[in-house]
């Protein structure tokens, strides 16, 4: 039971409650945002988060560095790919 | 979309299904029998059938659907329990879509709403909250199903309601645990498998420990797997190099929204409202130590179970169902003696047919197999008969 | 958006209460004075009113336009009754004049019955009449003739509208369903899934902000300029209630041929894609109430899609896929990301989901 989608915080509508508002490609809709904020990321930090929406709540800030890690690792592997194709290539001519 | 169209590149699927297609031809076991790998989520089944990742993948992998679509595993008795709390003259029966449509032993949710009982399809605890708050003099009872991936916000709702003193408001909670299934599955006899995707949503909220016993008793790898298409294929490919290399562990493929420690406020949350349930019944997979929760005793009022009295009935899963077999890897969906002939979508059967997610369901749907299964599953009644 | 200026409050008119009960259905002057006032009035047209209960055509008249009728009914009933994009009555009006346009006909009559639920607002009714009869204007065609009911309060949902109509159909203009065949290609004249996605979110229930409209028009205009552009168009669908995928669907299995479609190419605007991602939804089966899907020979798709884009109700119009001789029936998709999956008629409606 997994939906989660990622979106962005564009407001805070009320810090007590933490509810904050979220825009996932121009939809946007009220969330809560108890699970993201901590000691060390305040209600007013987390405006501008990319977060994980699921049910109406920000599970998890999205870890921007992990992202780009993990896509990178894919570009790599395509650059080896093609270099092994390309000296496959050569030897066969 | 940020987040999601970065993995969703045709290129890069290209490069990983190459790497995958070579990883699996060095592998031993390949030689003998396809390699199996559950994914244990739903989420990953949908994402497997709405990208056609099964069509991409060589035939040395197969990829067995799991148990992790909590609608499909409700059994009938609770279904009959929502539809009984439902009909009282008093309440909105608030839930998530995907309840509606599941069977119970008379009648669906959305059954029971043609019959006049004021069910409400929301997309969020809070939405159920609000409702409350909005007809005081209504009982709104929020259907909280799903795993430790929504335990969180129904708690969360449950916190508020307390805070804001809102008395209207109760769960029917029917929460339910991944990892005592996942043991239930690997203490399968039968067992078939050689490596899991994790699931990606329940791990960002409990981390990637309570899976480490998978690794270490059982021996298999598993790989935290991300629901973006590429995701789930870069996870097939890690399981692979595991299963390749001799290594049996717990990798996160999905760190970018998955951290190894999980979420403490969302795990505070959760802690704070709901115990371990001593067992929870399972569709297809039946009775499970420790694979669900209830609500505290300090949050009895806000607990549906508690505040109602239910019929509570235990109800049997169709004998002619195999949808337990299905769930361990043991049989295909469309090997199951009723699959699309006495159990279609129109007419479920089994809890793998009821949702869109489960198993049979996304086989009927997109999976290709719908003819040739209906004739397979003639042939076997003409045989039969 | 194409909207009718809503009317500024006036008085009662020859109604002279602010709601409709019983008594305005019960054939005395009470009704009399909601038709006349309310109806009559908005839909007025160019033809001599009469006061006989049928609309009477010269034949001649419409034998000038072509060599067949077409004629259609459909039932509207929408929650809310106004929309981004559209209200009740623009539904009524363009959704069966589009159920003409579609078989290749001109729409030019259409009647009106309306079941309206005692306690609505007469100022409701009037704003919904005016709308009816602007679209009705707007695209041409007249509304004939009509009937009015009034039932018991939750015996309906404030007002449920029919409008059947009749149009002409011009010498060898055939469409069909049945007549697609393989290397057809498949076409679409624009965004996918606005109505549906516009319709959920006016209902407020899910608590979600968006601009996406409904794009409710009437398209014979459209459909008169590709007819012309390719004159050996094959057959023409509006894709509503059940989206793109029900319709290629019906194609696929009256015509016995295959039918791929490539999801790149299925033109979606950004906020239905964000729409469906958060509900867990299928954008492919969102309903649509501007939008058709088209099958035209190979050599005839440059011609359709450069008449489509050039109509301002093509904007966005693409080949999505073609018809083929794989299964009959079968409807596939070869996905953004690669793969190819099967796109199926749905069980019953689409429900959000969360897993």
């Amino acid at each position: 039971m997994c939906l989660g989608i990622p979106g962005r915080i564009v407001k805070i509508d009320d810090p007590l409650k933490k509810l904050a508002t979220v825009d996932v490609s121009g939809v946007r809709r009220q969330i809560n945002i108890a699970c993201i904020v901590d000691d060390n990321h305040s209600i007013d930090d987390c405006v501008g988060d990319w977060v994980l929406v699921h049910v109406g709540f920000a599970m998890s800030r999205i870890d921007e560095r992990e992202a780009a890690e993990t896509l990178k690792i894919l570009a790599e592997l395509g650059e080896a790919q093609s270099e092994i194709e390309a000296m496959r290539l050569s030897a066969a001519q | 979309m940020k987040y999601a169209d970065e993995f969703r590149d045709r290129e890069k699927a290209a490069t990983l299904i190459l790497e995958i297609d070579r990883l699996a031809a060095t592998i031993e076991i390949a030689k003998t029998r396809p390699i199996n790998i559950m994914e244990v989520c739903g989420g990953h089944t949908h994402s497997i059938f709405r990208y056609g990742l099964e069509g991409m993948l060589p035939g040395a992998i197969e990829l067995v659907h799991g148990p992790g679509c909590p609608v499909c595993v409700l059994p009938m008795g609770r279904v009959d329990d929502c539809v009984s709390i439902a009909e009282r003259s008093e309440v909105i029966f608030a839930t998530f879509g995907d309840a509606m449509r599941v069977p119970g032993s008379k009648k669906s949710l959305q059954q029971a709403k043609a019959g006049g009982a004021d069910v409400r399809m929301v997309y969020s605890p809070l939405d159920a909250l609000a409702l409350a708050r909005k007809n005081p003099g209504r009982e709104v009872v929020f259907f909280g199903l799903g795993f430790e991936t929504t335990m969180p916000s129904t708690a969360l709702t449950v916190l508020q309601a307390e805070a804001d003193g809102v008395e209207n408001f109760s769960v029917f909670c029917n929460h339910i645990t991944i990892v005592p299934t996942m043991k239930a599955i690997l203490d399968s006899p039968e067992l078939n498998l050689d490596g899991f995707l994790g699931p990606g949503h329940v791990s960002m909220v409990i981390g990637a420990a309570p899976y480490q016993f998978i690794a270490d008793v059982y021996k298999r790898p598993m790989v935290i797997a991300g629901f973006e298409p590429l995701d789930v294929l870069q996870s097939i490919w890690m399981v692979l190099k595991q299963i390749k290399e001799g290594r049996a562990e717990i990798e996160n493929q999905y760190a970018r929204v998955a951290p190894a420690a999980g979420n403490a406020a969302a795990l505070n949350a959760v802690g704070k409202v709901y115990e371990l349930r001593e067992f929870f019944e399972w569709r297809g997979l039946g009775s499970i130590d420790h694979s669900g929760v209830k609500m505290r005793d300090e949050y009895a009022r806000f607990d549906a179970e508690r505040k109602f009295a239910i019929p509570n009935v235990k109800i049997a899963d169709p004998k002619s169902c195999q949808c337990g077999d299905v769930l361990k890897g043991v049989i295909k969906p469309w090997q199951c003696r009723v699959f699309g002939a006495a159990c279609t979508p129109e007419t479920p059967l089994g809890a793998l047919m009821v949702s869109s997610e489960g198993a049979c369901a996304a086989y009927y749907q997109y999976g290709g197999v719908r003819r040739h299964a209906s004739n397979e599953a003639t042939q076997r009644l003409a045989t039969a008969s | 958006m194409n909207m009718h200026p809503i009317p500024p409050p006036r008085a009662l008119g020859r109604v002279f209460v602010p709601m409709v009960t019983l008594a305005h259905g019960g054939g005395g002057k009470a009704m009399k004075d909601l038709i006349d006032d309310v109806f009559i009035s908005a839909f007025a047209n160019a033809a001599p009113q009469t006061l006989e209960d049928q609309a009477r055509f010269d034949l001649a008249g419409l034998a000038a336009h072509g060599d067949r009728l077409a004629f259609t009914t459909d039932s509207f009933v929408v929650d809310p009754l106004f929309f981004p994009g559209g209200d009740i009555g623009k539904l009524a009006v363009c959704g069966t004049i589009n159920d003409l346009a579609v078989g290749g006909a001109k729409p030019l009559y259409l009647s009106c019955a309306v079941v309206i639920e005692e306690g609505t607002e007469v100022e409701l009714l009037r704003r919904i009449a005016q709308s009816m009869a602007y679209a009705a204007r707007e695209a041409g065609v007249a509304i004939v003739t009509g009937d009015t009911k009034v039932v018991q309060r939750g015996a309906c949902d404030k007002i449920f509208i029919t409008t059947t109509g009749i149009g002409v159909i011009a010498p060898g203009v055939d469409l069909g369903v049945d007549r697609v065949r393989p290397g057809d290609g498949i076409l679409v004249n624009g965004l996918l899934g606005d109505h549906g996605a516009a319709i959920l979110c006016a209902r407020g229930d899910l608590a979600l902000e968006t601009a996406i409209e409904s794009d409710c028009a009437a398209l014979h205009g459209l459909i008169a300029a590709l007819l012309r552009a390719a004159p050996g168009a094959r057959c023409i669908r509006d894709a509503t209630r059940g989206g793109l995928a029900t319709v290629l669907n019906e194609i696929a299995d009256a015509s016995g041929v295959s039918i791929e479609i490539e999801e790149a190419l299925t033109p979606l605007r950004e906020e239905v894609r964000g729409f469906c991602e958060i509900l867990g939804l299928d954008p492919l089966y969102l309903a649509n109430e501007g939008k058709i899907v088209i099958a035209v020979p190979r050599d005839e798709i440059a011609a359709a899609l450069a008449a489509l884009g050039a109509h301002p109700l093509g904007e966005g119009s693409a080949l999505i896929g073609y018809a083929g001789c794989g299964e009959p029936g079968r409807v596939t998709m070869q996905t953004v990301f690669g793969g190819r999956r099967i796109v199926d008629m749905l069980v019953g409606e689409q429900l959000p989901r969360i897993c």
